[in-house]
């Protein structure tokens, strides 16, 4: 380069020397004119612009200062994230249920059943699953009040101490108003205040009363009580009336009971046979063999005409009054004569007339002894129908001067709760005890509001020698005080403290007697541990049947029934869902569905398809119908009407439990009042009317909410796998369809072509088997799956929108007279049909459909077999539920969380107060995703961690789902089917070994981890095993003890 | 100057030259819009407005504000969502398969067909996008994009995340092809402008065809790739509404879970492209004048490919039927058995009507060539494309396998919304369009003049 003498310019300017060139001519490129520099650099100006976005953005989006006050010095035994658990007892009003509490961080989130009682067996109800929430319902009182006031307790005391002197002094009337009361210690506290106030009476009455039968026990036998039943020891089952699988007396105890003698296996081919004789159509009833509708004027010649027919087979005299032609009847007399002492003949009549004859018809089966306990009488009701109502008429008087009502409402739970309103008022002193405002409450001057169950001491007596103890799981939420410490203040016993009270009485009652060498504090620790107690139990005792109680029970029905009456009847009956009312403001009953028709959040009046169409009532698909005014005695309503198959003819049932006033946001005017609708008949509460009823269509439209609209079972083969007893005996696989496809050549079983590889699960296989023989459908594990999972609870319009998100279900069907293929006809259920209930949840599936749809991988497969939603990563495209074959996907359609439009619905995710009861275990579902049952995946990893840090391997039983720990039947059982000892395995007999051929061309018999286990029990099916995708949840078929064979589409 | 052909029609009437055509079309867009499109223009947009007040509510709200529930997962969304795509169709069908096959009366509709093609798959991707729960999520955790998450990628086996790809493929493809075509006519329009002296639209119009030249070699290039795309776009015409009917053909649901899918829905989304081509080059043709080059021929042409892709439908629903009886099935048989006389019975026979009769009052050679007549139908096979879709998703998940689960669909203000947005977004983007684009393809257009000038004179 250096020899040339070429020049190349870079330009003009190069070649004139242009200054400006010659300046930059060292640069590579000209400088582009910025010549000073502003002191900041690029850098700085990105720096700045960033955190000026981070710090907007950061000040934007402040979260709300929420306190979490670490313990100081840390309680024994509690560690932050672990839960503890207390054995206690869930009491309301007369209803009980021995219980386990679940706590964490302090807060009760779950009850469970406790398997030491003998009483409650380890079950508990929809009611006692769903208590936990009313622990934190925002409509209780915050402390005591003076008239609308809030006060102190010293000055609640004073006043209410100074009346109470006054009253005495003048030797006025005082009246303590309860509930059955079935704790012993607080019976005590109340003597002791009846000690002071000598001219107090204890007045005990239930909302939903069975006086009828503790007087009829009294006639009969000359013991006013309510015995012991035991359904376990029966063959056959007769009910006239009495739900005694969901509201009557003891339905958790029944349940179990009555589920023991419908298990069937290979083995134990016999089962009980259960007919029932009812107007509405009931859950028990819907679990019955043969159902016969009857109405409530004819309910006691039922009972007559049975005893009549069991009579003449005996050779003892009939009574006169008599029914003939009753369905079923002479068929149940007939069995019940072949199994006498192993029967039982039950009446849900509250006519102590009724009752009688049900006593002497099980005197002359011989039932007293083996089904039936008189030595072993229940306390869970012993209110009396004649003093309450003699109390109201002396109230209404004036010749009663103070009142206290010890948590019971009979402003709005007693017929005559009005005129009780209004006599309250007017006397000089009146105090209630609830722990919320509730009617009676807000009609009284003093509110002193006792603790809510889980917060209180309380020892109970169910059943004679049963005793079980209450302990608080939280210290009380507000400034509420135990009732029994307010009544012995105001009776002025130095120690009001109660929990030494009930110490002290356990002390002198039972440690003295039973120390087993053990001092006090540890042998109390040990019953506080287990939670129950026996005493004194034993089921001895004879009674011995009194004849001239039958003759003047005889005149009586001959009075009061009749055969062929016209006109329209009614029946009044507990709720299936929220009872007797007390618990209406718990969102989880209200939108637990009716095991019957499946509605939430409504109140209607059920009637058959003739008397509706008769009254011009049109009920479609969708809820859509029709008010009526229902008139009884002197009162009318005006409610809903739904058209219910199974209702009597010329009957409208109506639940107890809605219409209330003074309850809170919940379930402030839901439904009407039906207990105003009530009468006496022979000096007790009757729960029908039948004469001088009338129903008239109101021309206003309603739509009531369901959460199935389709009620039949469209004659489909693959769901419901269903038999009879008799084709069981012969052959255990009755009922079973095997889907086959057809392949070129030949037909194979549905399951064993696939297009996919299947999974191997080397260490559990999680899985699930529901045994729809004694599953009864009464909803107890849809509330615990809702307390458990968090699950939302989204309101009346969301259901009417079809989107409540339980994610276990209980699918109820009702059979049709169509013939298979007769769609439209199919549609119409049978006028009296036989039901089906089917717990229908997330099938696990091995081979899922809804896995392979979705884009983002959101739901995926477990190396245990369980199909998994990862929340954080949906985004909400519903394929998956779309693909779902059994619709068990839940979309959250809105933010149902911290949203006032869901603050009435579900207060536990929208008040701070409802947010305690939330499991921290499991996420609060955020909008837009899909949730569906976990298999309680939590539990699980629970039950393994602790097997893990054990070093051990996970005991078959230690994860329990909370479906299956809810179930009083015990019809659902989850387990490892990988573990040969685990009881689903040898529930479903499977087959762990496959035989394969070893490298050598040998057979050889290896563990199956697969997906295809052989299972042995024939019952065991695979819901719409035709398409392929395998589930995890077995179901063993339905077995109805009939005659012949499977009727019905 | 324009000669005709003794064995057919002419495809461009009115003896235009090729300086006729530069400035029949042009005109459009170099003139003040007329008063009708301002109307059109401005209903449009209040369509858009409504639909977005509505998108925007359910954004805010969720899902739920539409009508969907635990059993109908999918309604209005997707039923929508496949008409627009099927719409969709017709243009790459008259852009790239007319064009292998050198049908040349393809040339002055072609356009038109692929603006059209490419409003409709935009309005067809909001569907997806919206009906998810978490649209800000679901945009790129959709997309197999790397990703902090570890091994936490796209679901390979998912038929929606098919669509992305079949979708996105073929909104690019299509995209590229319309605008590629646009390229020279861009350049026309510009030429013209600096002849009047426009300076700014010469400006832009001279970005648009990014400096066409006009020279030979251009002109050949052009040919080539116009080829090449072609070949590209032609089997994606049956690749994406293959891969749409499999979002329904791969699941377990009694009704969609059926092989016949995808020729059925390709046949389908030609015919209901072809309608919707239809319905707005009628309204095009009248508003911009353009009789000439849409001529009777065209709309003669297009009603026969509406008959016979209108028959394939019809077959297509007979032999689903006949598939459910002869394949015993019974959760199948009640399926179609429910279409027909379910509660959705209405949604079934109004299907029937609109795809499977009503086209075929085309055989009538009158009422093909009516241009009413043609009107009225072209938007009844929309509707009952539309149908289509609607008994498919909804007739098919609101009565699935368990009875316990059935339920009905009732739409809401807000699905309607957001179906309103979508013809919101369709119609004001056709309307720029149709006013700052040569709606029809002048270049090719011009061709077919030559072509017809070369063949024997004529009287």
């Amino acid at each position: 380069m250096s020899n040339t003498t070429k020049t190349y310019w870079k330009g003009l300017p190069q070649l004139t020397n242009d200054p400006n060139y010659v300046k930059h001519a060292d640069k590579e490129f000209v400088d582009l004119g910025v010549d000073q520099d502003p002191g900041h650099s690029r850098r700085d100006f990105l720096k700045m612009m960033g955190f000026s976005v981070a710090a907007v953005s950061l000040a934007a989006c402040e979260a709300p200062v929420r306190k979490a006050i670490p313990y100081i010095n840390k309680p024994v035994d509690v560690d932050p994230g672990i839960p503890n658990y207390y054995a206690s007892s869930y009491v309301n009003g007369g209803d009980y249920c021995s219980i386990v509490v679940k706590v964490r961080d302090g807060r009760p989130i779950k009850v469970d059943g406790n398997s030491l009682s003998k009483v409650t067996l380890g079950g508990t109800s929809a009611q006692v699953e769903a208590s936990v929430l009313s622990l934190y319902d925002n409509y209780r009182l915050r402390g005591p009040k003076v008239g609308t006031a809030n006060a102190d307790w010293d000055k609640v005391d004073s006043e209410v101490i100074a009346k109470l002197g006054e009253i005495a002094a003048k030797g006025g009337q005082i009246r303590l108003v309860s509930q059955t009361i079935l704790s012993p210690s607080t019976q005590q506290a109340i003597a002791a205040f009846k000690a002071k106030y000598p001219t107090t009476q204890h007045i005990q009455y239930d909302p939903v009363s069975y006086y009828g039968i503790w007087k009829a026990n009294e006639e009969s036998f000359g013991t006013g009580m309510i015995p012991s039943y035991d359904f376990s020891k029966a063959n056959v089952i007769v009910s006239i009336g009495a739900d005694f699988l969901n509201t009557w007396l003891a339905p958790i105890e029944f349940s179990k009971q009555y589920a023991t003698t419908r298990e069937v296996s290979e083995d134990k081919r016999e089962m009980s046979r259960h007919y029932q004789f009812e107007s509405n159509l009931s859950l028990t009833g819907a679990n019955a063999d043969y159902r016969t509708a009857i109405r409530p004027s004819q309910e006691g010649l039922v009972v007559a005409a049975l005893y009549n027919l069991l009579a003449g087979k005996a050779g003892v005299a009939g009574i006169s009054s008599t029914l003939s032609g009753v369905a079923n009847l002479e068929k149940a007399a007939g069995e019940l004569w072949e199994n006498r002492g192993k029967s039982v003949v039950v009446s849900g009549s509250n006519d102590k007339a009724v009752q009688v004859v049900v006593n002497a018809i099980n005197n002359l089966l011989g039932n007293y002894g083996s089904t039936i306990l008189p030595g072993l009488p229940v306390n869970y009701r012993q209110g009396n129908d004649e003093a309450m109502a003699a109390f109201i008429a002396e109230a209404e008087g004036g010749k009663v001067d103070g009142v206290i009502f010890y948590n019971c409402n009979p402003v709005y739970d007693h017929p005559m709760g009005e005129k009780l309103e209004k006599a309250i008022k007017a006397m000089a002193l009146s105090v209630s005890t609830s722990y919320t405002e509730d009617e009676t409450a807000s009609a009284c001057a003093y509110k002193a509001p006792d603790h809510h169950y889980l917060e209180s001491w309380n020892d109970f007596e169910p059943k004679k020698g049963h005793y079980s103890l209450s302990q608080p799981a939280i210290t009380p939420i507000f400034k509420s005080r135990q009732a029994q410490e307010s009544f012995m203040t105001w009776a002025g016993v130095a120690n009001a403290d109660y929990y030494s009270f009930v110490q002290n009485n356990w002390k002198s009652k039972f440690f003295a007697n039973d120390s087993q060498g053990w001092d006090f504090q540890t042998w109390w620790d040990q019953r506080l541990y287990d939670g129950v107690y026996e005493s004194g139990a034993s089921a001895g005792g004879s009674v011995s049947f009194r004849n001239e109680a039958l003759s003047s029970a005889d005149s009586s029905i001959g009075a009061t029934y009749k055969a062929n009456a016209s006109g329209i009847e009614l029946v009044i009956a507990e709720s299936a869902t929220v009872g007797n009312g007390s618990m209406a403001n718990n969102p989880l009953l209200q939108e637990l569905p009716d095991p019957i028709t499946k509605a939430v959040w409504d109140h209607y009046v059920t009637l058959s398809l003739k008397d509706a169409n008769a009254l011009g009532i049109k009920n479609d698909a969708e809820g859509r119908t029709q008010l009526v005014s229902v008139s009884a005695n002197g009162k009318t309503v005006k409610v809903a009407a739904l058209v219910q198959p199974g209702q009597a003819q010329g009957t409208v049932g109506i639940t107890l439990g809605y219409g209330r006033t003074k309850v809170g946001t919940v379930a402030e005017n839901l439904g009407v009042n039906a207990y105003t609708l009530l009468s006496m008949l022979n000096g007790s509460v009757n729960y029908s009317a039948t004469s001088g009823v009338k129903v008239e269509k109101v021309n206003e439209d309603f739509q009531i909410a369901q959460t199935q609209i389709h009620q039949t079972y469209m004659g489909r083969t693959n769901v419901i796998q269903e038999s009879t007893l008799a084709e069981f005996k012969k052959d255990p696989a009755a009922g079973r369809e095997n889907p086959m496809i057809t392949k070129w050549d030949e037909k194979v079983e549905a399951a064993s072509l696939s297009l996919w590889k299947g999974h191997e699960y080397k260490s559990h296989h999680w899985g699930m088997a529901i045994d729809l023989n004694t599953c009864t459908g009464c909803g107890a594990c849809v509330v615990a799956c809702n307390v458990e999972n968090n699950v939302a609870l989204v309101g009346k319009q969301e259901v009417i929108n079809r989107r409540e998100m339980h994610w276990l279900r209980i699918d109820r069907y009702y059979s049709s007279d169509a013939q298979p293929g007769d769609y439209e006809g199919l549609e119409q259920a049978s006028e009296n049909p036989e039901v089906t209930f089917q717990p229908m949840l997330c099938q696990h599936c091995n081979n899922a459909p809804c896995e392979t749809v979705c884009p983002v991988a959101a739901t995926t497969h477990s190396s245990e077999g369980l199909n998994q939603m990862t929340y954080n990563r949906c985004i909400g495209t519903r394929y998956c539920a779309n693909n779902c074959p059994y619709k068990v996907r839940r979309f959250n359609w809105f933010k149902y969380h911290d949203n006032q439009q869901f603050y009435q619905s579900n207060p536990a995710m929208n008040t701070d107060l409802g947010r305690m009861v939330l499991n921290p275990e499991v996420t609060v579902r955020s909008r837009g995703v899909m949730e569906k049952c976990s298999f309680c995946v939590q539990r699980i990893q629970t039950g393994k961690l602790t097997a893990k840090k054990e070093k051990r391997e996970l005991n078959d039983g230690e994860v329990i789902t909370a479906c299956q720990a809810s179930c009083s039947t015990g019809a659902i059982v989850f387990g490892d089917m990988n573990n040969p000892e685990s009881r689903i395995s040898k529930l479903l007999k499977i087959d762990h070994y496959k035989t394969v051929k070893n490298a050598k061309g040998e057979e050889e018999r290896v563990f199956n981890y697969g997906i295809d286990k052989k299972i042995g029990n024939p019952r065991a099916y695979r819901v719409l095993e035709e398409i392929g995708v395998k589930p995890n949840i077995f179901y063993l078929t339905k077995i109805r003890n009939k005659d012949g064979k499977k009727e019905n589409a | 100057m324009q000669v005709t052909s003794a064995i057919r029609e002419p495809l461009v009437t009115g003896g235009k030259s090729v300086a006729d055509v530069s400035e029949d079309i042009s005109r459009q867009v170099e003139a003040a819009p007329a008063r009708s499109w301002w109307m059109a223009f401005g209903f449009s947009l209040v369509l858009l407005l409504f639909g977005l007040y509505c998108v925007c509510i359910m954004l805010w709200e969720g899902i739920g504000m539409w009508g969907l529930n635990k059993t109908v997962g999918w309604a209005w969304d997707i039923t929508n969502f496949v008409w627009w795509v099927g719409i969709g169709h017709a243009g790459t069908l008259i852009s790239a398969i007319l064009l292998l096959f050198r049908q040349r009366w393809r040339m002055s509709i072609n356009r038109a067909a692929e603006a059209m093609t490419i409003f409709a798959v935009i309005c067809a991707a909001s569907f997806p996008a919206f009906h998810m729960g978490r649209l800000w999520l679901g945009f790129y955790w959709a997309l197999p994009l790397p990703n902090a998450f570890g091994s936490l990628w796209v679901n390979f086996n998912s038929p929606l995340l098919w669509d992305v790809f079949a979708i996105s493929t073929y909104f690019s493809v299509s995209l590229v092809f319309w605008y590629m075509g646009l390229i020279p006519d861009f350049a026309v329009i510009r030429d013209r402008a600096v002849a009047m002296g426009h300076k700014t639209r010469a400006l832009i119009y001279n970005a648009l065809s990014f400096g066409w030249d006009g020279a030979a070699r251009t002109w050949s290039r052009y040919e080539s790739v116009a080829l090449i795309l072609a070949g590209l776009s032609t089997p994606l015409v049956l690749s994406v509404h293959t891969i749409v009917s499999f979002d329904f053909a791969t699941s377990v649901i009694p009704g969609w879970h059926t092989t016949i899918f995808p020729p059925y829905f390709v046949a389908g989304a030609i015919f209901s492209g072809f309608a919707m081509v239809l319905t707005l080059l009628l309204v095009t043709r009248k508003v911009f004048k353009l009789e000439d080059y849409i001529t009777i021929y065209h709309i003669e042409l297009m009603n026969i490919v509406i008959i016979i892709t209108g028959s394939i439908v019809g077959i297509a629903y007979i032999t689903e039927f006949f598939i459910a009886w002869y394949g015993q099935v019974p959760a199948e048989q009640y399926a179609f058995i429910n279409r027909a006389t379910g509660p959705y019975w209405w949604a079934y026979w109004s299907m029937m009507t609109c795809n499977v009769i009503s086209p075929q009052l085309f055989w009538f050679k009158k009422l093909r060539t009516n241009i009413a007549a043609t009107f009225v139908l072209s938007i009844i096979v929309n509707i009952g494309m539309w149908f289509e879709r609607f008994v498919i998703i909804v007739t098919s998940l609101h009565r699935d396998y368990l009875p316990s689960s059935w339920s009905m669909f009732y739409p809401t203000m807000y699905d309607v919304g957001q179906y309103v947005f979508t013809f919101g977004i369709f119609f004001t983007a056709y309307f720029l369009f149709s006013k700052y684009f040569p709606v029809i393809n002048m270049a090719e257009v011009k061709s077919i003049i030559k072509a017809t000038s070369e063949r024997k004179h004529h009287g």
